[in-house]
């Protein structure tokens, strides 16, 4: 009974608790259960609280129980990335110089999901401030792939997507910089959304990187990814990039089918690099949709190939300024001995941030200081906008473009965390979406090396997530479910 | 303004403003003055992680209007960007700022000193946020207090047109009084409302290459411009004179000892790494827009200047003065409505009123009713000055009409010609020693026989009136 009401998926779980065939109580005490099996191996929690879970289930049921008419996702256990704010219980980034932060608010997607009935199990493990593409750059713990806990959960949203794949929560959040959704997504199997920028508030989000940082969903299916979705999009008033539109249903599309859409196949993303396990199962998630009546077209976008290189220019100048409020004066970690304002800025600073974090910073430094901004911050911004244009052309021609997430399936632990060059390049695929601001999904399409799963991705116009979850779930669908 | 050595000064201001909105410019805190310590402050302003900033439309309306009355061309495309460097009272480690596209450039204003009118250029006005305050205490060390982090500013950058300390007292006079018309500031230099950086260099006359310049950095108050500019000057001049090379650093001035020291070199100086900021987007604005901004703009010092002079013939000295203050020219014009006598009513205002005022901004516990009475009295010649003098006093304690003072005590002037006629005559037989210097050649010793008759009408007897028969009685000897 315990381990069936894991596998269930978000609307089957939503029927039952409004049916009251099960008790949100009941729910989370499985999930708890799940988590102190799992967790020993997988490690995706830098924080639990069952305590506070099934406080927070008991009153949806209570709520329930008093005939109120609840949000769909109401009393379904979950888990948050640790880099999203949550009053009142530690938001550590998985950074010492944050281990022991609490912020005093909470994040727009939380304050929506609280609104929506949510219960949540704790704080997901992650790359120190987002900057990874394995979680092992966490201050805090390993987190193992469930699939294989010799390999990488990927990241940075690691501990987000390792959750789900270990039935550790119904879904989560995680937030996608430069793939960090659905790189992990693809590594543990699951499906992850990088909404377009603008469509989900920012605000309590610790950033990273702001012009490319965005929340999304990591879930088992893609069905429950725009369930998720629907809860903590919209308009923000508190997050001046957040886009003020009508934003809709984004299930609606499902079901509808693939026949003549037009998909497009950028070489780019096939060519040098990508394991051959790769590139055959994506390929033929590819030749799946043309048997379904879509039409695949092979386009070709060259200014991918200085998307990485633009975004590792943009994301570390970003991010050198956002993280320079981590002084240890106001909050934080802060040195034990300091005889001036200045060493206690640098000794902070030097044993607060780990070696990637600390990486990120000096390369943003250097990008933006007086006689280097006009060769890399200025030229990463002409990329930008020679990125978005290669977008904006081809999806005029295309509905959706479809690559792999990733070059490879998920590797071993420790294989790739000691050559960083090494580890960017495997963010090649996931990049572009950010820099172009444009939403991505990322989904399993089949098995490579080590019978680990294949990540596909389908981008999109700015806005067309509902299209991208009715393709996904074209696909899904075809291969026979999630459980089959 | 006379040379040191051969060399003129080269000035240009930076100005900041603060401006009063009703809450911060990122965040909906108030922006009240003098608030208990972190008080006025939220997780926005206070740097939090995951926050971030809004912008107050009302920071950007109130620059525009500061911008076009001071004759800017607004842009309809700017944008924010970060300031980075780390200081315990800047909360972010960045200060948002404007760099490469202010809201407003290409502006001037005129400004007259003793030496006549000039027109000071004004390079660029943009928005940015104020920091927190470091509260220094035995105690307790070093604190912040964060009410300040995020209070809106404009900074004013001037061209380097200034040439003498007058000249950028005069500019700083005229700024102050554009922007309290604008309404969008209360400029109050000792709440720090208004805090002016001087950048200032010394070349020989005639030579058209700037020198190096230093920067004197948050002057709050005029005097202390005014010194810090005379010593800074000097300083420079001699040293240039003496062989040295000037650095180009960031001084501070002591108005203990009323000199400047080095605060840091440009080596020491901060690399800001501007760049637009990616939470902010770019501030777009219509010509419509811009026109309805303008439209809430009050007539400006300089027409209400115009006005005075053509209206009721004052001098442009006069004017200026009595427009540097909007409260002061809306008194004024409520005083000179009630007399036929307004070009009175203003030397009254200025030379005498404000000898009594002593705050900032101007405020006067007389009302404009009573000065423009007292002006008709003194031109219709019902009482004379030194009356009027003491009768100032009194209306500065009690806010009396000054008629029914003058009525009740009885101090209207004497212009009877019989009764002064008669007491000159006495005054004169009485002095001989006075009429026989007069006559010698000496007329300004006729003086003591005015001061003689005017102590017997108790300072009351008109002194034209005085003067006048003094003259025909002293011809009868």
């Amino acid at each position: 009974m315990m381990s069936d009401l894991l596998k269930m998926n978000l609307s089957e779980l939503s029927s039952a608790l409004a049916a009251k065939k099960i008790s949100a109580a009941e729910l989370t005490k499985a999930y708890v259960a799940s988590i102190e099996k799992n967790e020993p191996r997988v490690g995706a929690y830098i924080s639990t609280d069952a305590r506070r879970a099934l406080d927070m289930a008991i009153a949806v049921d209570k709520r329930r129980a008093a005939g109120e008419a609840l949000s769909p996702l109401a009393g379904i256990p979950m888990g948050v990335k640790d880099n999203i704010c949550t009053k009142g219980v530690a938001t550590t980034c998985a950074s010492k110089m944050l281990a022991d932060y609490v912020p005093p608010y909470d994040a727009h997607v939380v304050e929506r999901l609280q609104d929506a009935g949510f219960v949540m199990l704790g704080k997901l493990n992650m790359d120190e401030f987002a900057m990874g593409s394995t979680t092992e750059n966490s201050a805090m713990k390993i987190t193992h792939n469930p699939l294989d806990t010799a390999r990488v959960p990927g990241g940075s949203s690691g501990g987000s997507a390792a959750a789900v794949a270990a039935f550790e929560a119904a879904y989560t959040l995680g937030s996608d910089t430069g793939g960090s959704i659905r790189q992990p997504a693809a590594f543990c199997g699951v499906v992850g959304m990088k909404p377009t920028y603008g469509s989900v508030s920012r605000y309590g989000l610790v950033a990273f990187a702001s012009s490319l940082d965005q929340i999304g969903p990591l879930t088992h299916t893609v069905r429950d990814n725009a369930m998720v979705l629907n809860a903590i999009a919209g308009h923000d008033k508190r997050d001046a990039t957040s886009i003020d539109r009508t934003y809709g249903d984004f299930s609606a599309e499902i079901g509808k089918g693939v026949k003549d859409l037009v998909i497009g196949i950028p070489k780019e993303f096939f060519g040098e690099g990508i394991a051959p396990d790769v590139k055959e199962a994506v390929l033929n998630a590819a030749a799946r949709y043309e048997k379904m009546g879509a039409r695949l077209e092979e386009v070709s976008m060259p200014a991918i190939d200085h998307a990485l290189a633009a975004y590792y220019v943009i994301s570390s100048a970003e991010a050198s300024s956002n993280l320079a409020r981590f002084d240890g004066v106001r909050y934080g970690y802060r040195t034990a001995e300091f005889e001036d304002i200045a060493e206690l800025y640098k000794k902070s600073r030097s044993e607060g941030f780990g070696a990637e974090v600390k990486r990120r910073i000096m390369l943003g430094t250097f990008a933006l200081s007086s006689g280097y901004y006009d060769a890399y911050y200025k030229k990463a911004l002409q990329v930008r906008a020679l990125v978005r244009a290669d977008y904006d052309r081809v999806l005029t021609k295309c509905d959706v473009i479809l690559s792999p997430v990733a070059p490879t399936v998920a590797y071993k632990l420790g294989e790739k965390s000691k050559n960083p060059l090494e580890m960017y390049m495997g963010d090649a695929y996931s990049v572009p979406v950010n820099v172009a601001g444009i939403p991505a999904l990322a989904l399993p399409c089949g098995k490579g090396e080590g019978n680990m799963p294949v990540g596909l991705q389908l981008m999109g116009k700015p806005f067309s997530e509902a299209l991208l979850y009715r393709v996904g779930a074209a696909l899904e669908d075809d291969m026979g479910g999630k459980w089959a | 303004m006379t040379l040191y050595k051969g060399y003129e000064m080269v000035i240009g201001l930076e100005v900041h403003v603060e401006l009063k909105t009703k809450t911060k410019i990122f965040c909906s805190c108030p922006t009240t003055f003098g608030a208990e310590p972190n008080t006025q402050c939220c997780p926005v302003c206070m740097g939090y992680p995951g926050t971030l900033p809004v912008l107050n439309k009302k920071v950007v309306e109130y620059a525009v209007k500061a911008g076009l009355a001071t004759n800017c061309k607004i842009a309809n495309y700017s944008k924010e960007d970060r300031k980075n460097y780390f200081y315990p009272d800047l909360s972010k480690a960045y200060q948002i700022s404007q760099y490469d596209l202010p809201l407003c450039e290409h502006g001037w204003l005129d400004v007259e000193t003793e030496e006549g009118a000039k027109r000071i250029g004004i390079t660029r006005i943009h928005i940015e946020e104020d920091a927190g305050k470091l509260v220094h205490d035995d105690k307790h060390g070093t604190m912040i207090d964060c009410n300040r982090c995020g209070v809106p500013l404009i900074e004013i950058v001037s061209e380097p047109d200034i040439r003498s300390a007058e000249e950028a007292k005069a500019y700083l006079q005229k700024l102050r009084a554009i922007i309290l018309y604008t309404g969008v500031s209360d400029c109050k230099m000792q709440e720090g409302s208004l805090r002016c950086d001087v950048n200032l260099s010394v070349r020989k006359a005639g030579e058209e290459k700037f020198g190096t310049r230093t920067e004197m950095k948050n002057l709050n108050s005029f005097q202390f411009i005014v010194k810090a500019i005379e010593y800074e000057y000097k300083r420079q001049v001699d040293a240039i004179e003496a062989g040295e090379a000037i650095v180009q650093e960031t001084r501070r001035f002591d108005p203990a000892t009323g000199k400047t020291y080095t605060m840091r070199s440009k080596e020491n100086a901060n690399d800001y790494r501007y760049f637009p900021d990616p939470d902010l987007p770019p501030i777009e604005l219509s010509e419509a827009a811009i026109k309805a901004l303008g439209d809430e703009i009050p007539e400006l010092p300089d027409a209400r200047k115009k006005v005075y002079m053509e209206k009721y013939g004052l001098t442009a000295y006069d004017g200026e003065v009595l427009t540097s203050d909007k409260a002061m020219a809306d008194y004024f014009e409520k005083a000179a409505a009630t007399t036929k006598h307004p070009k009175l009513a203003a030397n009254l205002l200025i030379s005498e009123f404000m000898r009594l005022i002593e705050s900032e901004s101007f405020s006067c516990p007389v009302s404009p009713e009573n000065l423009g009475e007292l002006a008709t009295l003194v031109g219709d010649d019902v009482i004379n000055s030194s009356t009027a003098k003491k009768l100032i006093k009194e209306m500065f304690e009690t806010n009396a009409s000054p008629k029914q003072i003058v009525e009740e005590k009885g101090l209207a002037q004497i212009n009877d010609e019989v009764l002064l006629g008669r007491l000159v005559a006495e005054a004169v037989a009485a002095n001989p020693k006075v009429v026989a210097d007069v006559k010698r050649g000496k007329p300004a010793a006729a003086k003591s026989i005015v001061g003689v008759v005017m102590g017997k009408t108790a300072g009351k007897g008109n002194p034209v009136i005085i003067n006048r028969l003094l003259e025909e009685e002293l011809k009868k000897y």
